[in-house]
């Protein structure tokens, strides 16, 4: 056999890629689906009265925030880990057969779950319990699965040739520590088949948490999903990828150390700001206010430090859709942290709570800084993983400004809905009457919610875009070696 | 008493706020000599042929030195 140098194993990385782009198509045509179904009401039945309950918004609408949460968001995580956690510790999946097997079963076990997930909230078995809405087999496979994740984390660190840990990996492990501790603990559950002495179904279970107790667990559970799905490990991603990519060093690697330490201080208290108003203790309510304040500066630590590593190098944002994808990922990450703050004021959010400004702020974050990390990632893996260059770089550019331009419509829609129904829920006469009905704010806020479905639908177009050049990449053009340095290589 | 303990804990959050940032800057003046900003090394020179930027094995060896 032909003595071979030592070369970075990508296969678990490639797996996972892949996983993710299925699954965000997946996840995203839901989206669009039930974003039309909120604009136009009769394509509730539009396969008939008879699959109306498979295909109504309530029993779609878990399945869209499942499969892009934990299906393309967890995914891309993995896949970068596998990718960037090699390169950062100089060593190789390759060199450890144990550590690889622990990675393909990581996989395995992944899809079988994931098929699991969209069965059971498919068929409406559900505990709930908003993002933690799976039945208590489902939960104890996801900590399988999370454990191996780790195995494979620790044991890749274990046997690293690189003695200090880079930023990203300081990151993929507070997100493997934040999401342990936040899952365990809000899904601590009650068999009640079990419980009752064989009562009911065996999967169904009840919170072990009550009334108000299960509220603040929840929220404190949910926010900080958004802290270690979405923003830490999109972190982790982008202080690698953004460098690389550019050739650029970090502008500053101590304040990477510092927002670091300070986001993972502060995150953990804003959970209280989901439950403003509500029976939750007020200086919960209080505390889950003054911190989402506070959690601007870390926030804005990482993303100036991240806009200024392009500092000198503003024409590679011009020349590079990849740049372009990074870049408005980070600014996007700026914006949605900066608006979340002002919702969680208690003022603000008399207008916002319940309002369609929340899943508005929610999608600029999650289209614009997590799906523009993801997709971004993925651009820049595909040539190293495949030795090819990318397609089509004037695709890339094309799905960068239809993807934009998505999101555009997606927020800006949102906003004028959210803030005209706050405005219109809470005017009253002189009296103290209601000046509309609830039906008045559905009716106004049809066009709004149309546009915001075709802010989705060209995100989405974006997405197919995205998959279709990653799987012609396969057949581009081979690159060498001293290619690969930064910029990624790409087609016409 | 809830008082005094919120002016405490600011008052403890501040001196680790900004003892950290003086530890991080002045690591650099000692004699190791660390400078933070060499470990973005990590993302650029991340070839598994590139030479790391503090290797494993100089750990132990700077030791026995």
């Amino acid at each position: 056999m032909e003595n071979r140098p030592l070369e970075y194993d990508y296969t678990v990385a490639k797996w996972f890629m892949f996983a993710a782009i299925a699954l965000g198509i997946v996840g995203m045509t839901i989206g669009v689906f039930i974003a039309f179904e909120l604009a136009f009401p009769s394509l509730n039945l539009v396969f008939g009265q008879g699959l109306a309950e498979y295909t109504n918004f309530s029993r779609l609408r878990p399945l869209h925030t499942d499969a892009v949460a934990f299906g393309f968001t967890v995914s891309g995580i993995f896949a970068t880990w596998y990718y960037v956690g090699q390169r950062v510790l100089k060593v190789s999946m390759a060199e450890s057969k144990f550590l690889m097997f622990i990675g393909k079963l990581q996989f395995v076990l992944y899809i079988l779950t994931v098929v699991a997930i969209v069965v059971s909230l498919f068929m409406g078995y559900t505990t709930s319990k908003e993002y933690a809405e799976f039945e208590w087999p489902v939960d104890i496979a996801i900590v399988v699965i999370w454990v191996l994740w780790g195995v494979s984390i620790f044991g890749l660190i274990g046997i690293r040739r690189e003695k200090s840990l880079y930023i990203s990996v300081w990151y993929y492990i507070a997100t493997f520590l934040g999401v342990a501790m936040l899952y365990l603990f809000n899904n601590m559950e009650i068999p009640t088949y079990f419980a009752s002495g064989g009562h009911g179904d065996w999967f169904h279970s009840v919170s072990a948490y009550a009334g108000t107790n299960d509220a603040t667990v929840q929220w404190w559970y949910g926010h900080n999903a958004v802290a270690f799905v979405f923003t830490v490990p999109i972190i982790a991603m982008i202080y690698y990828f953004l460098p690389k990519e550019s050739g650029q060093a970090i502008y500053s690697y101590k304040l990477s150390l510092l927002s670091f330490w300070g986001l993972m201080f502060v995150y953990l208290w804003c959970g209280g700001h989901h439950l403003l108003f509500s029976t939750v203790p007020d200086w919960i309510q209080t505390m889950g206010s003054v911190f989402s304040i506070v959690l601007i500066l870390p926030s804005w630590g990482s993303a100036i430090n991240m806009l200024l590593t392009l500092k000198g190098e503003w024409q590679q944002v011009a020349s590079s859709p990849l740049i372009k994808f990074l870049l408005l990922a980070s600014t996007f990450y700026m914006f949605s942290t900066l608006e979340g703050p002002v919702q969680a004021v208690k003022s603000v959010n008399a207008i916002a709570h319940f309002t369609d400004w929340i899943p508005g702020h929610v999608h600029d974050g999650t289209l614009g800084w997590v799906g523009f990390m993801i997709i971004a990632s993925a651009l820049h893996m595909t040539p190293r993983i495949f030795k090819r260059e990318i397609y089509s770089k004037g695709l890339m550019t094309a799905q960068f400004w239809i993807q934009t331009l998505g999101i555009v419509f997606y927020f800006t829609s949102m906003w004028i809905a959210g803030i005209t129904q706050g405005m219109m829920w809470r005017s009253h006469d002189e009296y103290g009457n209601l000046a509309y009905s609830f039906m008045d704010t559905v009716n106004v806020l049809h066009p709004y919610y149309t546009l915001r479905g075709i802010g989705g639908f060209l995100f989405l177009t974006g997405l197919f875009m995205w998959a279709y050049n990653i799987i012609k990449s396969a057949s581009a053009r081979p690159v060498e070696e001293s290619e690969l340095q930064s910029a990624s290589p790409m087609g016409a | 008493m809830q008082g005094y303990a919120y002016v405490g804990a600011m008052g403890v959050l501040i001196v680790v706020l900004y003892a950290y940032i003086t530890h991080l800057y002045t690591k650099k003046k000692n004699a190791d000599g660390l400078d933070y900003e060499k470990y973005s090394d990590m993302a650029l020179n991340d070839d598994i042929s590139d030479v790391p930027v503090a290797p494993v094995a100089d750990k132990s060896d700077g030791k026995k030195k």
